[in-house]
């Protein structure tokens, strides 16, 4: 495949950054889109430039560390799939591919495409601690949990804080990511001593870090690569207004 | 941070606000919409029906003031909130696209001013009596002598005026586009929806604006076309 890269170039978190163009030739459809990106840097540097800085780790879909807004959409093209588990399969031979960072105002840029998504860090720690029992291991099951609340927690748990949901929302909110944070002890009986207090803490800490406020548009859903549901937004919701109006 | 006062300084807070001003702003209309359908009774009923108003004085002045104050506080929270939106995403996508967001929730703010440009606009014309002046002074004479102010006339000489009509149309179009989305918002805002009832709530949402939408376009739209007119003889 050969394609034209506008790929967003920033040299730190002052420059103001520009699209850059760069063709690449030959590519195969097996590629994922990170190796090609690989390829496109192996190229800079046969150039003598400078490589593009983008983030990564585990490649497999499950650390949350790739990023990108590929064509406008943040990691691509394919539904509820990791930019790291992107294929060039998902692309035409000739397109032209937009590559840009998340962009928010809580997410600043670091370098090229790489941006800190240490936010997400303080509003995990403003979620503070589960109250367990000292002493020996607990039995196996020996806190009963219905299966369905399980699955619910498990849905939630699936989140790993790549901020796709930040990077989509026209609004740059931060809810559905912090949703699944309260969501996931929410369907525990272990989150239930802290639950009106973390929900009230994370809630002021994603203000805090300058995340914009939801409007209900569900583009975060979109874009999820784990298929976070738009229902934990609405689940936490319920779970702020009770903890307002004093209940729990 | 426990506590309804200390809430309201979070963006869930000010959501909620936003939620429930705009659902009693929802009732007003609907309430509105109902009394003013009774132009279609006649002028009996439409003019006994607005004398009623008028006569309960203080009581309605109240209501005014309260709903003044309900439509301030809707719009001046959205437009905060859409700011601090702006201030969120400093730099904008070189590529914009979107994948499941309605364009009536990615257009809520100007649905919502052009909103506002037409009540100051509906209030000019039937209640301050500026648009035609001519219309708001009519009044009827009653059996005993008396008079009131006649509404019927005013409002059905006024839509048929095609302008003055199709204007209407074209605002309460927008107000549906704006409703199409905010009901089924506020559902998901309160947290008083689930998996299950999301559906249904869409539909409901989608509902309420059609009748919104029906409903009040009907007026304007009986009047041009003399569906509703001046009884002969008057
Ligand atoms: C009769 C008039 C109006 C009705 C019935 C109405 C109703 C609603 C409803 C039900 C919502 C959903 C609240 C939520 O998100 O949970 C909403 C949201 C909104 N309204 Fe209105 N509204 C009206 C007038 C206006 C006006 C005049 C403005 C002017 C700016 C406005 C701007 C907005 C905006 C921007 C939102 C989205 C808020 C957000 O999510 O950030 N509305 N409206
Ligand atoms: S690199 Fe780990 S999820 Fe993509």
């Amino acid at each position: 495949m050969n394609l034209t890269l506008n790929v967003w170039r920033q040299k730190g978190p002052q420059d103001a950054g520009r699209m850059e163009t760069h063709y690449l030739k030959d590519i195969s459809p097996d590629t994922s889109f990170l190796e090609m990106l690989d390829l496109l840097n192996e190229q800079l540097m046969g150039e003598g430039k400078e490589a593009i800085a983008f983030d990564h780790d585990c490649r497999e879909g499950i650390c949350g560390m790739c990023s990108l807004v590929i064509n406008g959409v943040a990691h691509g093209p394919q539904r509820a799939t990791t930019t790291c588990q992107l294929h060039m399969r998902s692309f035409k031979d000739g397109d032209t591919i937009d590559i840009e960072p998340f962009r928010a105002r809580a997410f600043p840029v670091v370098k090229d495409l790489a941006v800190d998504r240490s936010s997400f860090d303080r509003v995990l720690q403003a979620g503070g601690y589960v109250s367990v029992n000292t002493g020996g291991a607990p039995d196996a099951n020996a806190v009963p949990i219905g299966k369905e609340e399980a699955d619910k927690a498990m849905d939630a748990a699936a989140c790993i804080g790549c901020g796709a949901c930040v990077a989509a929302c026209p609004n740059a909110s931060a809810m559905l990511f912090v949703s699944a944070k309260v969501g996931h002890l929410a369907h525990l009986p272990q989150g239930q001593p802290e639950r009106t207090r973390r929900v009230g803490a994370m809630v002021s800490a994603m203000d805090g870090e300058g995340f914009g406020n939801c409007r209900n548009y569900y583009e975060c859903e979109a874009v999820c690569p784990k298929d976070i549901s738009r229902d934990f937004i609405g689940e936490m919701n319920k779970d702020f207004r009770r903890a307002a109006l004093g209940g729990r | 941070m426990n506590g309804l006062l200390a809430s309201l300084g979070t963006s869930i807070g000010r959501k909620m606000v936003v939620a429930v001003t705009g659902l009693m702003l929802l009732l007003f209309v609907l309430a509105h919409m109902a009394g003013n359908l009774q132009v279609f009774a006649g002028p009996e009923a439409l003019n006994s029906y607005a004398a009623k108003l008028q006569s309960l004085g203080p009581l309605l002045w109240a209501a005014r003031l309260g709903l003044l104050a309900v439509f301030g506080v809707h719009v001046a929270l959205t437009l905060k909130l859409a700011s601090e939106n702006k201030e969120a995403r400093p730099t904008a996508y070189a590529h914009q696209t979107s994948v499941q967001a309605t364009s009536a929730s990615r257009t809520m703010v100007m649905s919502g001013l052009l909103v506002v440009a037409f009540v100051l606009y509906h209030l000019a014309h039937f209640t301050f009596g500026v648009v035609q002046p001519g219309n708001h002074e009519l009044v009827e004479t009653l059996a005993d002598g008396t008079t009131r102010h006649d509404v019927f006339s005013m409002v059905v000489l006024g839509f048929q005026n095609p302008l003055v009509a199709i204007s209407y149309v074209v605002a309460m179009a927008l107000l549906c586009w704006h409703v199409s989305h905010g009901v089924q918002s506020v559902f998901q805002t309160l947290g008083l929806q689930s998996a299950r009832s999301r559906d249904a709530v869409r539909k409901a949402s989608l509902g309420i604006a059609a009748l919104i939408f029906v409903g009040n376009a009907s007026m304007p739209l009986a009047c041009l076309l003399h569906l509703v007119d001046i009884p002969s003889g008057n």
